[in-house]
Parts: C-alpha cells; structure tokens; sequence
C-alpha cells in the first residue's frame, strides 16, 4: 500500500510539472502581446519603454530560462507579479479562491446528496416515476447551458418571487465577518456571527444550484447505470440466493461497486467546479477565480494565467491523487498484496 | 433412492414463462419431479433446455419478465410457488441453497470472504457475528481451503477458481439447508479441480444428509454422483431414471442421442465420426404440438404428431415416448448416418488423405515465451511469466496433434507462437521447410495462406457487422486467391457447401446463426484461403455435445477430403483422444508426455498424465465404479515461480527427493512415447 501511495505521488508531482510546462508553452505562443496590453498603444510605440518593460518582466530571457525561472520562483510560493493588478499574484489568488471554494464546495455537496440517493433510486425502481424524475434531471441539468439556467434563477428566485437574495457573496448592508479562512460560511461560524451566516448561506442557493447542476445531472446518470450494472451482476444474485434483504443488496452488494465509477467522476467533477465556475461567477458577480482568471486571459496577465494554471493543473493533480487513494481503499484489486 | 416417506420436494407441472413483447417463452413447460431428503438428482439437457430457469423458479430467483404461470412447488408442505417475498427470503440460503455455475463472479469483489460468509448466516438470524465467524472458518477448512483462519480476509481476487467454488460450497452449506441447488458447478473447471470438487460434494450429500440437485451437461459428472437423473429437452423432463440403467440402456431417442454424441475417454474409437442428430432444438415461443423431439429423431412414427406424457417404462423408469412406452428398443446406432456435412459428398481424395508421417510440417524447438507482468509499482523491477518455456514439438504432414493441460499451462500461448500470432522470446520455429521464428509479418504473408486458426469462441471472432459472405470473401481477396468479385462469391459458395451450410447465408450476419454454426463459418474462414495445417484451439469448447459431435465429424471429414494437418487443443479429454494421433501433455509452459494417442492412454508414464485421465469422468457408473482414480492433490502453482527441479513435483503422489533437485529431462521411455519423469511409469 505505501509503495502504491509513494508511486502515485511521484507520478501526481510529474503531472504538476509536464502541466506547467504544456501550459507555458502554449501562452508563450497564442498571439497578444502583454506589452500592449500593459502599456497601452501610445507606449508601446516608444521602444525605450517597452524593452525597460520587457527586461523588468524577464520578457526578454530566452523561453526555457522564462521557464525556469518561473519554477524557482514557484518553489519559493513566489508566483509572481500580476501584470495588470501590479500585485503579487499569491496575493490575488488568495483573495479571490476562498469565493470559489466555498461555492464549490457547496455546489460539490449538493449534488453527491441529491444525485447519488436519487441515482441509485432510480435504477433500484427502474421504470418507476422515479426513474423518469431521475432522467429529466440528469437532461436538464447536463443539457441547459449555465448561463441561461442562472439567468433563469436569478429573474425567477429573485428577481421575480424575491425567495432568494441578489448577486454578491453578502448583502450590501451586512459586516463581512473578519478574514480567517476566507470561507464566509466557516469565518461567520467560528465567530458566532449567525446573522451574516445565514445571509451568506441564503447568497450560496442560487448559485450553487446553478453551478451544481450539470454535475448533478452526470452524477445521478453515472450512479444509475453503475448501479443497473452492479445489480446485474452474479454475486447480486448470490447475494438474493442467500436470503439477504433487498435493502441489504442494494446497500451492502451493489452500492459499493457502484461507487467505483462514481468516485472517478465526483473527483473530475469537483476539479472541474473549482476551476470552471466562470460563467456563474460572473452572472451573480462572485468574487472569485473563474472571473480573475477570465480577467488575467483577456488582458494577457502571463504571471497571473500561468500561476492559476498551475493551481487548476495542481488542483486537478491533486483531486486525482484522492480518486486513486479512495479507489484503492473502495476496491481490493487495485493493490494487489 | 426414493422411499416411501414424503418427498422433500415436489415439483408438479411447472410452467415459467417470459413474458415479452414478441409473446411468451415458455422456457421451463410442465415439469414434474420429486427430490428426497439426502437424495441426489442430476438434472441433463442442452443448452437452452429450461434447467437453470427451472433451479431458479425453485429459489424464486427469476425476475421480470419471467412468471411461474402454473404448477407447484411443494417443499416441506409449503408451497414456493406462492410464497410472499419475505417468506421465500427466509427459504432462499436457510432451507434450499444455490451454488452457481462461475465462481469467479459468484463472489462480490469489493467484500471480504469472511463478511460474504457471515452475512449468509447473520441473515436468517442463527447464528451471531462472532459465531458466524468462527463456524465460517470451519466451514472453510471442511471445504479444504488451507489455513482458513487467515485466508478467510482474503479479498475473492486473491482466490483461484476452484477456491472460490469451495467458498461458495461453504456459504452453500453454512446455514445447514435440506437442499442444496447446484448449477453447472464444476462447468467453469479444469477437470482436476472439477474432481476435487465433485469429491467434496459427494462427501458432504453423505456426511450432512443435504439432498442435492445437480445440474450439469456432463453425462460424466451426473453418473458419479447422482442417484437419479432427470433429462431435460424443450422445456420439459424427457426420461428419468437411475444413471447406471439410463446411461447404458436410455429410453428416450435423445438421451439416446446424447450419449452417442459424447465421445468417451474410456473406449477406443472405431471411426472417428460421432452420431450426431440432425437439427436445432424447437423454438420455446411456440413449441410442436406432437412430440417436441419428433423433427429431430431417427426413431419417429406417425404417433408422434401427438404430444406424449412422461410414463413409466420399467421399474423406476419414466420416458416421454410413444416408442419406448409401447416396448420398443433404441437399437445401436448405424455408422451411416454420419457425417457433418449437410449432405456433401464430394468424393473423397484418398491420395491427400494418406497421412505422410515422416515429413513434419512444423517443428518447433526450445521455444520460449515470456510475458512481461504488469508492475504494481512505480519502482517494481520488472518480472516476466514463462508461458512457454522450452518447448519441442514435431507435427507431421497429415496427424492430428492434440495439445491438453490444465488452464493457465500455455496451451494457447504456444498455438498462438507456431501461427505466429505471438512473437517467440527463443527457440525456433520451422513451418514448411521455413524459418519463420521471427520472419515479419509480410514474410509470412505468403505462408498465412497454409496456416490457419480456428477459435474458441466462434462470436467473438466474428466481425458482427460483416455479413458471412464478406467474412469469407475477406482471405481471399487479402491473398488474392480470387481474382474477381464473380470468382470470390463461386468459392465462398463453395466454402459454404463444404461446411455444410446453406449458400444463402451469404447476406446474413453472425449473429444470426447459432453457436455450432457459427464454428462452422469459422471453419469456412480458416478453409477460404486453403490451407494445409490447421490449429485449432478449443474449438468444440462452447458448444453443446451433440453440436461438439456435428463439428468434430466435419473437422474429420475436411481432415480426410483434404489432407489437413491439425494441432488440436481441448480441454476435454475424452475428445481429444477420440480425434488425435499424437498428443502432447503440457504442464506450466513444459510438455510433461507426448506420445501416440492409443498407448498415452493405455499406458499413462507420466504421473499427470495418469492423474488428468484418471480425474475425467466416465458416464457410465458401472465402469467408473471399477477404475481406479489417482486424486491430484491441490491447485497448479504459479507460472511465475515454478518449482524448482520437476515442475509437477507439488503435486505428483510418487514424488522423491531428487524430483527437487533434479529437473526430469523429456526422454522415450516406450515407442513413440516421450516422458519428462525421473520414474515413468511408476504411477499406475
Ligand atoms: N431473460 C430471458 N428472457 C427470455 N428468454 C429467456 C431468458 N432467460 C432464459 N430464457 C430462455 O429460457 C430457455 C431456458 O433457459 P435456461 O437458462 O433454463 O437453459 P439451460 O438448460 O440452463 O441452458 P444452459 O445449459 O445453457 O445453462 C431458453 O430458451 C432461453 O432462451
Ligand atoms: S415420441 Fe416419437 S418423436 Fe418423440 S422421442 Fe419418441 S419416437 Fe421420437
Ligand atoms: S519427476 Fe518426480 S515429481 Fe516429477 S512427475 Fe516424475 S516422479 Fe513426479
Ligand atoms: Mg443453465
């Protein structure tokens, strides 16, 4: 089992590093100049400043000693200078990620708790209303793109019944707790400022059904047919000639071979919530890193892209370690002895 | 035997049915049979014949869409057929258990044995969590599972077959059931283990007083254990008797049938054509309103046309037929009827059919094959597992080589080096006069022509979205045999006539023929290009015995029309022996025996060669009371760690000190006969 675990790391740091590079490579050729960008066009026709520019941003370095260099720096939690934000980019990101985190994470939750009990319902009860509720769930939800469905929620919920409150993390006249984690939900807690919680928590709604929803819809169909096919299986039916109770079958044979497929997407889900959140960010103005790193593309922040890059590719690395590691402890056949 | 007490079950005219959308399958259509407490009923058919629905209607295991329309079920005075679910719960695992046919998806991979065991007991609330425990490692060690206590938190994939099968013997008996269902127990199984098994199951029918339905297509392993035998055809029961009267003296036309088909390890073979019957058992959708067998059998009368009843026809004897029930006699079949081919007779070449034994075709020698095993560890060093490891083969232009061993000895590893298919890690391999150990692809090309596989599963190497005529055409055109379309579709007519299937079945696609024609079109793929040596590996495997029959008279026929060579491999013993001149015994990558096929058996040398022969069973319980039956101890160990000096020696029942030291060279120790043992021979 430690051999296993050691392998893995060593593969995950692999990946963390082949992703930086891949990265770096393809910026390093998109066209869009951050001289322009930075500078504006009237500055960028006076060569004197943009070559000052380029050798204070180490612009004007051969590609892979950019490339070290961006390494070393890296290894020192040093990520750079944003470019357009004239701050440390470590500073930004650290602004900016606990938004996205916490929706995530909300998002993320959400959508194991609906889709899963309502996955493996649907296959126990195939054909049922259940089933058919489970299907138009999973459509919606995969099939409605983000942006129309929190639209849709925002003028419904809010703008409409006024059930839910507007875009923000906060009402505007609530005192955002003091910063300890960066996560309203837990700082508020921890302060036992109940007050801003709940408005914290009544903001997360909308958003992170809009933001869970396409996850859900994968997870209820994964679970569905990961648990048609477990209870297809022989032991299933080995498990029923033994006597044992349907619920027990169900709960105790074919869910935990179910889960196998599950994990796999829950893990890839997860990453791709923490890194893809752009389009509901942005419509309930979420202060969090789908719009910086929106923001970073669109004026070519090179600092700031590569350094959230290699947190996505980090987080992604990351996520997928924790899918092998649960996929070894939910199947005994991954490590063998 | 049954006696005069109250059955302990009474099946009475059960009808399963599916229910589907193209109309109802009437899988299992008026069955009746009683088991007696401590009885054991062998259940026969083939394929299709309603056994497995008719053990599962007994459990209630079936789902939708199949029903129990009619009948009973009476077991202990309650009536299964119409218990309510949590009733037949509290049967299923305590009063009937069921062991099926493949162990290795029998057991949940992501469970510990120990909690699959417990879970049996806890469920019918006999037993608490730690008496469960405990009684499951005794259980355990009963089944012959070594050192219980510890294996019993293995993880089923750290199991072999035949270890999972005592498992599920275990979990089978663990709640100390009256009746014990097993379906096609041993099918999965080398015959070593099926022996084991079938050994540990008769001790426990004697020793637990457990009555037991066994159901298997294996006249064999019905006839060694079974007090009484159903014969299953269309859905319902044909003849039921003793084994040691139906099995020598059957008295319906297909249990008749079905022992011909059956080629036997015991007796020597007078033609190597087997009887088969014509024909495909009736659709279940709509079943003839006579006799169900009447379209299929040598023996019909106008009578037929009415739909007979199971009667008695001697002494603790039933059968379902007109003939039998009026007195008559099956008389021994007639030889001429023979014959695999619908109806083909081609003349026979006798010139290509004189086999030519002092020209090999192949010759292989100290061929090796290393697969390389597939890390576990980033840092792991790599280990290889010899799948061949030094093997010497002659094949002469002509014979019929058979190849047997347990699964896993490298069998189709070596079929697969000798076409080439594989890449050999050492040794050499001449094919015609030509090396062609590592000539590439395009230079065998040529030679591909005379070589040619057929395959175990005839599905699988079917391209399903061909049609049969592209299937066969595809050789040809690829090695340019045919020169045109027009001359392509003459020669695939000719295939298709040769293997005896209608020429219309150009347009259609695989998966619109049966198992056995489906081998057939195989067999008409492997001919298309006209190839001189042919292996086969395990191509009767799938297939029911009377379809086994039908392939193996047509491969004997192709064999005698046009000279073919062909290195034969099977598991089956018994057909091997009945097709084969030579045959080469292999064990953990190495031939152990190799010799002509009448003194191999006659005159095993080799310990497992003694013990293989001695471990398959005859369906006829009279002989197999008189032979003497050599048990082989355990399991083959791993090919990645061979014993050191004789690789049998872990299992051999003579073996010495020097069997470890010493590795046993491959010598003649009688005409013909070469044997890789320090003492051959000696285990007689
Ligand atoms: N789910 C199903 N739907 C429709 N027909 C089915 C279904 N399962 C089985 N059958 C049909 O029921 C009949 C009996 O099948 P059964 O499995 O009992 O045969 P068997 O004698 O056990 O054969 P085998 O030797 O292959 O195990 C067959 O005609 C089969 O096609
Ligand atoms: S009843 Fe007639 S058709 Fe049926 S098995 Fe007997 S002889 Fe053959
Ligand atoms: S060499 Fe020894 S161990 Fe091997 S088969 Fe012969 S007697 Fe048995
Ligand atoms: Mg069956």
């Amino acid at each position: 089992m430690i051999r296993y675990v050691v392998s893995r790391l060593v593969v995950s740091v692999a990946m963390v590093l082949l992703a930086t590079l891949v990265i770096f490579l393809i910026a390093n050729t998109v066209p869009g100049d951050p001289v322009l960008t930075a500078l504006g066009d009237m500055a960028a026709s006076d060569p004197a400043q943009v070559a000052e520019f380029r050798a204070r941003w180490g612009l004007d370095l051969p590609l892979w000693q950019q490339y070290w260099l961006f390494l070393q720096r890296l290894v020192h939690g040093d990520l750079g200078v944003s470019i357009s934000s004239r701050r440390p980019v470590l500073q930004d990101i650290i602004d900016y990620a606990p938004a996205t985190l916490e929706l995530a994470t909300v998002a993320f939750i959400l959508s194991i708790l609906v889709g899963l009990p309502l996955g493996v319902l649907a296959a126990v009860r195939r054909d049922t209303v259940i089933d058919h509720i489970a299907r138009a769930v999973s459509l919606v939800g995969v099939s409605a793109p983000t942006f129309w469905l929190a639209f849709i929620a925002l003028a419904i919920f809010y703008g409409q019944l006024n059930w839910a409150p507007g875009p923000g993390r906060l009402d505007a006249v609530s005192f955002p707790p003091d910063r300890i984690t960066g996560l309203l939900l837990i700082d508020t807690a921890l302060q036992g400022d109940w007050e801003t919680f709940h408005d914290a928590a009544a903001h997360l709604v909308l958003p992170s059904f809009v933001l869970a929803a396409a996850t859900l819809g994968l997870i209820t169909r994964t679970t569905r047919a990961a648990m048609l096919e477990a209870l297809s299986q022989d032991y299933v039916r080995v498990a029923k000639a033994k006597g044992l109770r349907g619920r027990r079958i169900v709960v105790g044979h074919a869910l935990p071979n179910a889960m196998l497929p599950v994990v796999t997407l829950g893990g890839l889900a997860y990453a791709n919530l923490l890194a893809g959140a752009v389009m509901t960010e942005t419509v309930f103005s979420w202060p969090g890193l789908g719009r910086y790193t929106f923001r970073s593309a669109v004026t070519v922040d090179f600092p700031a892209i590569m350094a959230v890059t290699a947190i996505v590719a980090a987080i992604f690395v990351l996520v997928n370690f924790l899918v092998d590691m649960s996929y070894a402890l939910l199947d005994p056949r991954v490590v063998k002895k | 035997m049954p006696t005069a007490a109250e059955p302990l079950l009474q099946v009475r005219d059960l009808r399963t049915w599916f229910l589907t959308d193209s109309g109802p399958v009437r899988a299992v259509d008026g069955v009746s049979f009683d088991v007696h407490a401590g009885e054991t009923l062998g259940v026969v058919g083939e394929s299709g014949s309603g056994k497995s629905v008719c053990a599962k209607s007994i459990m209630r295991l079936l789902d939708e869409p199949a029903r129990i329309v009619g009948g009973s079920i009476l077991f202990k005075g309650r009536d299964l057929a119409h218990l309510d679910d949590e009733a037949i719960r509290e049967v299923r695992g305590r009063e009937i258990a069921m062991v099926f046919q493949d162990p290795m998806t029998s057991l949940n991979p992501v469970l510990r044995i120990a909690r699959q065991l417990i879970e049996a007991m806890t469920a019918h609330g006999r037993f608490t969590v730690a008496a469960a425990r405990s009684r499951a490692i005794d259980l355990l060690r009963r089944m012959g599972v070594a050192s219980a206590d510890r294996t019993v938190n293995s993880f089923p994939h750290q199991f072999s077959g035949g270890m999972r099968q005592r498992v599920m013997l275990a979990m089978g008996f663990s709640n100390e059931p009256s009746l014990l269902i097993a379906d096609e127990p041993t099918t999965a199984l080398d015959v070593t283990i099926q022996a084991q098994i079938l050994d540990l199951l008769r001790g426990l029918n004697r020793d637990l007083g457990t009555a037991v339905i066994l159901i298997s297509h294996d006249l064999g392993v019905i006839a060694n254990i079974c007090q009484r035998v159903l014969v299953m055809y269309a859905g319902e029961v044909v003849e039921e008797g003793a084994p040691e009267e139906l099995l020598t003296d059957p008295r319906h036309p297909y249990t008749w049938a079905l022992l011909h088909a059956a080629p036997r390890i015991d007796a020597e073979a007078e033609d190597r054509r087997l009887i088969t019957i014509e024909g495909q058992p009736p659709d279940p959708r709509a079943w003839p309103s006579g006799c169900r067998f009447r379209a299929r059998c040598p023996f019909a009368i106008e009578k037929c046309a009415e739909h007979p009843e199971l009667l008695p026809v001697a002494a603790g004897r039933a059968a379902r037929c007109w003939v039998t029930q009026a007195g008559g006699a099956l008389h021994s079949p007639e030889r001429a009827r023979a014959g695999g081919g619908a109806g083909v007779a081609a003349p026979v070449d006798s010139s290509a059919a004189v086999p030519m034994l002092e020209v090999p075709i192949l010759e292989v020698s100290g061929l090796h094959k290393n697969f390389p095993v597939p890390k576990e560890a980033f840092f792991e060093r790599q280990r290889v597992l010899r799948a061949v490891d030094g093997v010497d083969l002659q094949v002469f232009a002509g014979e019929t080589v058979g190849l047997v061993g347990e699964s896993g000895c490298g069998k189709s590893t070596l079929a697969r080096l000798v076409t080439r298919l594989h890449e050999p890690t050492d040794g050499k391999i001449i094919f015609a006069g030509t090396d062609i150990t590592h000539a590439s692809q395009a230079a065998i090309r040529p030679l591909r022509r005379r070589m040619q596989m057929i395959f175990q599963d005839p599905y699988a190497s079917l391209n399903p979205r061909m049609t049969i005529g592209e299937i066969l055409a595809g050789p040809l055109i690829l090695h340019g045999i045919a020169g045109d379309a027009a001359a392509a579709a003459t020669r695939v007519d000719e295939l298709l006539d040769l293997v005896g299937l209608p020429r219309q079945s150009v347009r259609r696609f695989p998966h619109e023929f049966s198992g056995g024609q489906r081998q057939r079109i195989s067999i008409a793929r492997a001919l298309a290009v006209g190839p001189d040596f042919v292996v086969a590996d395990e191509p009767i495997s799938a297939l029911d015995v009377n379809i086994q029959a039908q392939i193996i008279n047509l491969m004997v026929d192709l064999q005698e029309r046009m000279g073919l060579t062909y290195l034969f491999i099977a598991h089956d013993l018994a057909v091997v022996r009945h097709v084969c001149d030579r045959i080469a015994v292999l064990y953990l990558g190495k031939i152990m025996e190799v010799g002509p096929a009448a003194s191999l058996f006659a005159r095993p040398l080799h310990p497992y060669t003694r013990t293989l022969i001695s471990a398959a069973p005859v369906p006829d319980p009279r002989v197999e009371r008189t032979r003497r039956h050599v048990p082989m101890k355990g399991e083959p160990p791993s090919a990645l760690n061979p014993p050191s000096g004789c690789r049998f020696r872990t299992r051999c029942p003579i073996a010495e000190e020097v069997c470890a030291l010493q590795e046993p060279p491959l010598l003649e120790a009688a005409p013909g006969q070469r044997v890789a043992c320090h003492f051959p021979g000696r285990l007689s």
